[in-house]
């Protein structure tokens, strides 16, 4: 056991693979000789080489490319997109090429490849450089969806992501960088599709992912004060999705409230919500409610980003209302 | 190319331009330091004689396209100061309502058509303005200042096949500052000169101005904006520079040799052209009083912004739409 940030987690969570598996790759903007702009790979080319870590021009269409063609030619690569908000300039080879590509061709090409990037707000960076799109990606058939909210998942899912034989969109989030926590020594894997439950309850199910899990944790902890034993799950992967752990605990308290830290449309949390709906809505006591960001991209002034951006006391006064 | 004489008046007003540039990112790296400026900054110190030159070629109505690290075209264009750095420290008072931060500075009134903040997209963009003042028939002239490291991405060469093969009247600036970020350009091209030897691949002649001789951007900015505006179509001109901090926030660009640091520090634009004027014959009065202006416009601006309230809640959810508001549903 030792303590361990969220940003060292994700070096340590690639080493592992790295030395387990000669096949794994990484490449991306700043990642090598400078450790990452949010040095979340420091070290990595140090000690595997320049052949196996390796920087690349800014150049997302080529990275994203790149990791396809080394995966369709037996690498299992992983590239790192600085920030999720450029996915939107690799697209093409996301979403039409690298997520079609098994499918379009009857089965013959594995595509066994990690997109990393930092995603998410609070950071004052504003609009193009604080984006929540995990929905976005969820969206497209034939991308895998992960997002840790601490240090041990980041590692655990780094590894399931890295050994997974489809494409994986890891979305490390930005506000989680220096989160610390004590983390076992040894390997750490987990599989793709599990929550876990971080708090049990019985009066109301909350939902959360990635930087939400912190502030749905918060939320129970205030509402634990006013008498309201809430269940916190974290969802740790969209797809594929553990819709057992998480009907489980609703059919259980009767409520549910989703933090996503996405705009409101589309947002994750519709799916989950209509996945209640259509499958245990005679198990609810009460509606689902949606706590979202509004329908706008992040504003960089801390007031208003702050006010954006769900919060516990957002999520406290929802789910009292619901009681 | 023509070479433009440079008269007393237009050298001060250079001088100025970068006096005031200098000045102005100084202190939004010392509010940064303080916490009154927030999220990021990327600061174009050094970098002035390069914002100075263009923006005294260009014309009234010309647009401006630059990137995260544009402060000093944004200011050089007219932005006012106070509502620049109150943008910075998400001041109501800001040009944008504290909705942008430092990367998204725009002042369209001045011409100022915004900064942008994912690498290249403004690149294709300002063709599309210059393609409407072709249209318009207005005679504007869009000029688009970008990094070494853009070159490298799909859009630079998209927009630059795309601007010649229309014969646009646009000017792309690449402000060679030698690095993208913690990564020396020559790691990450196969030429010696990422702009001006992709130039030919576009039908343009490869262009090279020193980026910290404040005249000689001037001239090269004319020729190239006059070239422009008179329908000889784009440019390609890649300015030799150098930021003299690091990438952004307070990095302290360890990545760069410290040899290359002190030489560039040593060949500062502002020096450079303060002696100049001097050896010109141009008082030193002159000169410090420009220099006092300057340092006073930045405190009444710091000032502004000290005194500036936080924006009012409830533009957290106003202008996403032509109708001011943000609503999806009835
Ligand atoms: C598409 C995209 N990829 C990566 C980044 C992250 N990034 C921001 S600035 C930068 C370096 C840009 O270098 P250069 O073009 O030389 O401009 P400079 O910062 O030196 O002015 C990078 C990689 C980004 N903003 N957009
Ligand atoms: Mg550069």
């Amino acid at each position: 056991m030792a303590e361990l940030t969220y940003r060292h987690a994700v070096a340590r969570g690639i080493a592992q693979e790295m030395e387990r598996d000669p096949t794994v790759v990484m490449i991306g903007e700043d990642v090598a000789a400078a450790g990452g702009v949010f040095k979340t790979t420091e070290g990595l080319q140090a000690r595997f080489g320049p052949e196996r870590v390796r920087d690349t021009p800014i150049s997302e269409q080529a990275i994203t490319g790149a990791l396809m063609g080394a995966a369709m030619n037996g690498l299992r690569p992983i590239g790192e997109l600085m920030f999720s908000d450029f996915l939107m300039v690799c697209w093409d080879i996301v979403a039409n090429q690298i997520a079609k590509t098994r499918y379009m061709t009857g089965g013959q090409v594995s595509l066994p490849l990690v997109i990393r990037t930092a995603n998410g707000g609070g950071t004052r960076f504003g609009g193009q450089h604080s984006q929540s799109l995990e929905a976005m990606v969820m969206a497209i058939p034939g991308l895998k969806v992960v997002a840790p909210a601490n240090p041990r998942d980041v590692i655990g899912l780094m590894a399931a992501a890295v050994r997974d034989d489809d494409p994986v969109v890891v979305f490390e989030h930005k506000k989680l960088f220096a989160m610390k926590q004590d983390v076992p020594d040894g390997e750490i894997v987990d599989r793709l599709g599990v929550a876990t439950v971080v708090i049990p309850g019985s009066d109301v199910t909350i939902a959360a992912l990635a930087a939400m899990v912190p502030v749905a944790e918060e939320a129970a902890r205030r509402l634990k004060e006013s008498g309201v034993s809430a269940e916190v799950i974290d969802l740790r992967s969209l797809v594929p999705l553990d819709t057992q752990t998480l009907l489980g605990s609703v059919s259980r308290t009767g409520r549910l409230v989703t933090v996503e830290e996405n705009p409101r449309l589309c947002g994750w949390g519709a799916e989950v919500a209509s996945i209640v709906a259509e499958e245990i809505l005679w198990d609810l006591d009460g509606p689902v409610v949606r706590i979202t960001t509004p329908h706008i991209p992040l504003p960089s002034s801390a007031e208003l980003e702050d006010l954006a951006i769900p919060s516990p006391e957002r999520v406290v006064e929802a789910v009292l209302r619901l009681q | 190319m023509v070479t433009v004489v440079t008269t007393p008046d237009l050298r001060l007003t250079l001088y100025r331009g970068m006096v005031r540039a200098r000045y102005f990112e100084q202190r939004v790296y010392d509010l940064f330091l303080e916490g009154i400026v927030k999220g990021t900054t990327h600061l174009g110190l050094g970098q002035e004689a390069v914002a100075a030159g263009f923006a005294a070629a260009m014309h009234p109505g010309d647009m401006t396209f630059c990137t995260y690290r544009g402060h000093n075209h944004t200011l050089l264009r007219g932005a006012p100061m106070g509502a620049l750095i109150g943008e910075m420290a998400g001041r109501s008072i800001g040009i944008c309502g504290g909705k942008g931060g430092s990367m998204h500075l725009t002042d369209v009134p001045k011409g100022a058509m915004g900064s942008y903040a994912i690498v290249g997209a403004h690149l294709p963009i300002a063709a599309g303005a210059a393609w409407a003042a072709v249209v318009r028939k207005t005679g504007q002239v869009a000029v688009c200042f970008f990094g070494d490291g853009a070159t490298n991405i799909g859009a630079f060469h998209e927009a630059l096949n795309f601007a010649a093969i229309w014969r646009l009247p646009v000017v792309f600036v690449c402000e060679n500052n030698l690095y993208m970020e913690y990564t020396p350009i020559s790691a990450v091209i196969p030429v010696e000169h990422p702009a001006a030897d992709r130039a030919r691949s576009y039908g343009l002649p490869p262009l090279i101005v020193d980026g910290n001789d404040a005249d000689a951007v001037h001239a090269m900015a004319t020729d190239v904006i006059e070239l422009a505006r008179r329908g000889g179509g784009p440019s390609l001109v890649e300015a030799k520079t150098y930021r003299h901090k690091g990438h952004s926030r307070a990095d302290p660009g360890t990545y760069r040799p410290q040899h290359e640091v002190e030489a560039w520090l040593a060949y500062d634009p502002l020096r450079i052209y303060r002696d100049r004027l001097l050896e010109a014959g141009i008082a030193a009065s002159t000169l410090d009083q420009i220099e006092r202006e300057s340092m006073s416009e930045v405190d009444d601006a710091t000032e502004q912004v000290r005194n500036a309230s936080p924006p009012d809640p409830a533009t957290l959810e106003t202008d996403l739409w032509a109708d001011g508001g943000s609503s999806w549903r009835n």
